[in-house]
């Protein structure tokens, strides 16, 4: 085609200003469209059990949301710049792994290590392997433009299995007391992972706002090539995003591993779907430049908030999964009529 | 309505019933009229020319004919029958088929393949070995040297281009529409095409043939039909057609008094923009230009002409083969977005829905793209101070807008326009490069967009407009006509409208630039030997 059938058919798509959008002012609440979701649970968890409203208990549901907090705020970053990494659940096992690998003692424990590095540089090597296999993604997808999704399921495949020929498939117990130390103390009296898990949302939230690099992966997500022709260096943003997001997956296994004092050789193992209905039910859009972290916090709490309630409502832990299932489908009809988008 | 029309006896017909007559055809987008009762009646074997300017309604017409887009009005028949029901594609394609500039064929597949596409002979099974013969005997009474068993996507665009029509043909088509078929091609491939066709016609098929080289009007077809602004204007046979005349037709272009005279600019200041031996292989040819202080210069060129590509360059969105570019003295690393902008080159991309605007952020958010790095200390971008520019953007450009924080998507064409000038204009650029600023706003916004661009270069920066809009040149005090990638015609403020599309369709009436009208493709760059043929038209950038 010439161009000469394109200026009607842009006015045509360009002169229905606002159709999308009958209340201007409805939009800006979206992002706080779970908060009465969250509400609601709470209620029906007090009705289903007196024990659901225990300090205990509601701690627990939050030390359990940080792990996948920090997986889902990594993707979340990840999708707004209009990419998506599956290999986030791989690097929080495999990143801890490799760490421990390094710095354990050849000889005594279960697990002989190679005692390369002193023990208390186990949390930068593995947040440095975090960041190496987000700047792996970042090459297969940006340098040899592979399509993301199938390179990025290849990389979880195979950091699966690199974690398990590590490991030779068993849990790795005995962690140096400072690798595990985040992911079991308190601080005042609530769990140091939650205050960090806040702390990083906040951290992150702040940047996407208040910062030019922030701000730009909305521009990248939504329009790349108008971000180009704006002098954003996409590809080198969305590269650093991509490393972000491993560093925060292998932070969580941090956490994760100092939570259970181990690391199990299934670490993570099909958390990515959690992870993507997170954020997808927090608002995050999957095509890209749209979205909040308030928004995919809330999408965590609200998965969380399901899974305590229904254990405390004593559904038969067979159906669980089924049941999960079922409301990740459930929440994601009602989030795609109430934002009124398409999610594809 | 298509589906249901007769034949109108149409005033003179001849003795053979038309190959295709549409009358009346109305075609409406919107509040946008596309066809307003336009007519058209080609002849078995006649090649019938439809030109016309940009949005004068060619296409819309070549996919009302074609069956894709069903009009609000009129009637269509061929040979004398109503056309087909609407949406029974394989009917149309026994009438009529429409060879585009992007190729239609399925690359991965075979030449056989692609020519029996869905109507395989035989039964469920294909048998490779008949579907081959076929093929072969299909393409041999066509006279297309080409095998059968070749992939598509080996062959060049002139070979793809006849498998094309070869198959067309076979669905029983006996009308052809070529949509810019010699854009894409050397001189000896426009050659080869011309005679093959020339073939055809001597068996009956008909052609309509859409270009915007008049040159290749004059040479292949027999009757030409002028559309302007939705309209039919002119149907006449080109043997007996100055090309005055047929420029004439094209452009409407009432007595030169009409134009406003523009006010003599202050005297151009000293060079804002240079560029030195600038070339892209495939889209232009080395390039000098030189933009002072104060200068609004027009690169003026039909679709594919390569002055998109030069805005481009420009603004760092492709790298040059080789050249330099200065602004105010100094060189600017090129293919590199951030120093383009860094060195002073604000840039209106082409498109601003491909390029311009991220739609679903807020107008202050896409205006301030470009300057986040001054809204703030240490990388940070504050609200207060992004709301703030914003407001000034909105208020000099007088942006129709509730607020800062709407949605740019929500705006109307015409101010979604001026929100990508405000994010060009906000880095108080040297130089402003515009490639087509008014492309699909209504006519009030045109005026007040180029109201900005003349305004900028008042203010001592040095503008560009690389359009093909005769409007958009207007404001301009020095218009260059690029053909085939090279400058062909310089003009001074003074110009008449057909001097200029004479200059941009190939023909350098009026032009002081190389290569007379004899000569037809006047220095075409090395490279658009039609190798490479990935992209079809200018401005898809890879």
């Amino acid at each position: 085609m010439t161009e000469t059938a394109s200026p009607p058919a842009t006015e045509a798509a360009a002169g229905v200003p606002g159709r999308a959008r009958p209340w201007p002012g409805l939009a800006r609440w979206r992002d706080f469209s779970l908060v009465p979701v969250i509400f609601v649970l709470g209620v029906i968890g007090f009705i289903v059990s007196p024990a659901f409203l225990t300090r205990d208990n509601l701690i627990g549901v939050i030390q359990q949301s940080t792990e996948l907090g920090l997986l889902v705020l990594g993707e979340a970053l990840i999708l707004i710049s209009g990419r998506m990494d599956l290999s986030l659940e791989s690097t929080i096992g495999l990143a801890p792994v490799i760490a421990l690998w390094l710095v354990m003692p050849a000889h005594g424990a279960r697990f002989a290590g190679l005692e390369l590095f002193p023990a208390w540089t186990a949390i930068p090597l593995c947040l440095a392997v975090g960041a190496a296999v987000g700047a792996t993604n970042g090459f297969l997808i940006l340098r040899l433009r592979v399509n993301g999704f199938i390179a990025t399921l290849g990389m979880l495949t195979m950091l699966r299995g690199l974690q398990v020929g590590i490991s030779e498939g068993r849990s790795i117990g005995n962690v140096p007391e400072s690798f595990a130390y985040l992911g079991k103390a308190d601080w005042l009296g609530v769990p140091a992972a939650v205050w960090i898990c806040l702390a990083l949302f906040a951290l992150g939230g702040a940047a996407l706002g208040y910062l030019r690099h922030g701000r730009a992966l909305y521009a990248i997500g939504g329009n790349p090539e108008a971000a180009k022709a704006a002098g954003i260096r996409v590809d080198r943003i969305t590269w650093i995003v991509l490393a972000v997001g491993g560093v925060l997956a292998a932070f969580a296994g941090i956490l994760y591993t100092g939570h259970y004092g181990a690391v199990s050789a299934s670490q993570g193992n099909g958390w990515i779907f959690q992870v993507f209905a997170a954020a997808v039910i927090g608002g995050i859009s999957l095509k890209g430049g749209r979205g909040t972290l308030f928004g995919a916090l809330t999408g965590v709490l609200t998965l969380q908030l399901v899974i305590n309630v229904m254990t405390l409502g004593g559904v038969p832990p067979l159906w669980t999964q089924f049941l999960n299932g079922l409301i990740i489908i459930i929440a994601l009809v009602i989030s795609r009529f109430t934002s009124g988008e398409q999610q594809d | 309505m298509a589906s249901t029309g007769h034949t109108a006896p149409g005033p003179a017909g001849p003795a053979a019933d038309p190959a295709v007559r549409a009358t009346g055809i109305v075609k409406r987008y919107g509040s946008t009229l596309a066809l307003d009762g336009v007519h058209l009646t080609v002849r078995p074997g006649e090649a019938h020319a439809l030109v016309g300017r940009n949005g004068a309604g060619k296409s819309t017409l070549v996919s009302v004919l074609t069956g894709m887009v069903r009009p609000d009005g009129g009637t269509v028949a061929f040979g004398g029958a109503p056309a087909p029901g609407w949406g029974d594609t394989a009917a149309w394609q026994r009438k009529v088929a429409c060879v585009y500039q992007k190729s239609m064929t399925v690359p991965e597949l075979t030449v056989a393949e692609n020519l029996y596409l869905n109507r395989f002979p035989g039964g469920r099974a294909i048998r490779w070995r008949t579907l081959r013969a076929r093929a072969r005997e299909l393409l041999a009474e066509y006279g297309v040297a080409v095998d059968p068993a070749d992939r598509i996507k080996d062959l060049g665009v002139e070979q793809r281009q006849f498998v094309e029509i070869a198959r067309a043909l076979s669905c029983g088509a006996r009308l052809i529409v070529l949509d810019e078929p010699t854009a894409r091609l050397d001189a000896g491939g426009i050659e080869r095409l011309f005679g093959k066709l020339r073939g055809l016609r001597a068996q009956g098929v008909a052609f309509l043939f859409i270009s915007h080289h008049l040159q290749e009007v004059y040479e292949l077809c027999d009757t030409v039909t002028v559309f302007r602004d939705a309209r039919h204007v002119l149907t006449a046979p080109v043997a007996g057609l100055p090309r005055t005349e047929l420029v004439r037709a094209m452009t409407g272009e009432e007595p030169a008094a009409a134009r406003p005279v523009r006010t003599a600019g202050p005297p151009a200041g000293e060079p804002v923009l240079r560029t030195e031996g600038l070339v892209l292989d495939g889209r232009f040819a080395p390039l000098d230009l030189t933009v002072r202080a104060g200068e609004v210069v027009g690169l003026a060129g039909a679709t594919a002409s390569g002055n998109t590509a030069i805005g481009e360059t420009l603004a760092g969105l492709r790298t040059p083969g080789g050249g330099r570019i200065t602004v105010r003295g100094r060189p600017v690393r090129t293919g590199s977005v951030p120093h383009a902008i860094e060195a002073g080159i604000g840039y209106v991309p082409e498109d601003r829905h491909r390029q311009g605007l991220i739609p679903g952020r807020s107008v202050a958010e896409n205006a301030t793209l470009t300057v986040a790095d001054q809204l703030g200390p240490l990388g940070t971008v504050l609200p207060a101070r992004t709301r703030e520019f914003a407001h000034r953007m909105i208020t000099s450009l007088d942006i129709r807008t509730t607020g800062p924080g709407q949605p740019v998507a929500g705006l109307s064409g015409g101010n979604q326009q001026k929100v990508v000038i405000a994010r060009a204009l906000a880095r108080e650029p040297s130089v402003l490069v515009a490639v087509r600023p008014t492309n699909g706003v209504d006519v009030r916004s045109k005026e007040a967009l180029l109201g900005v661009v003349r305004e900028v270069a008042d203010g001592g920066s040095g503008a560009v407009i690389v359009s093909d809009e005769l409007d958009d040149l207007r404001v301009c005090d020095r218009v260059l006509a690029v053909f085939h990638g090279r400058v062909v015609a310089e003009f001074g403020s003074g110009w008449s409208d057909h001097e200029l599309v004479a200059a941009m369709e190939g023909m350098a009436a009026g032009g002081s630039g190389p290569g007379g009208p004899r000569e037809r493709y006047p220095g075409r760059p090395a490279g658009t030997d039609g190798t490479d043929s990935t992209d079809g038209t200018e401005g898809t950038a890879p």
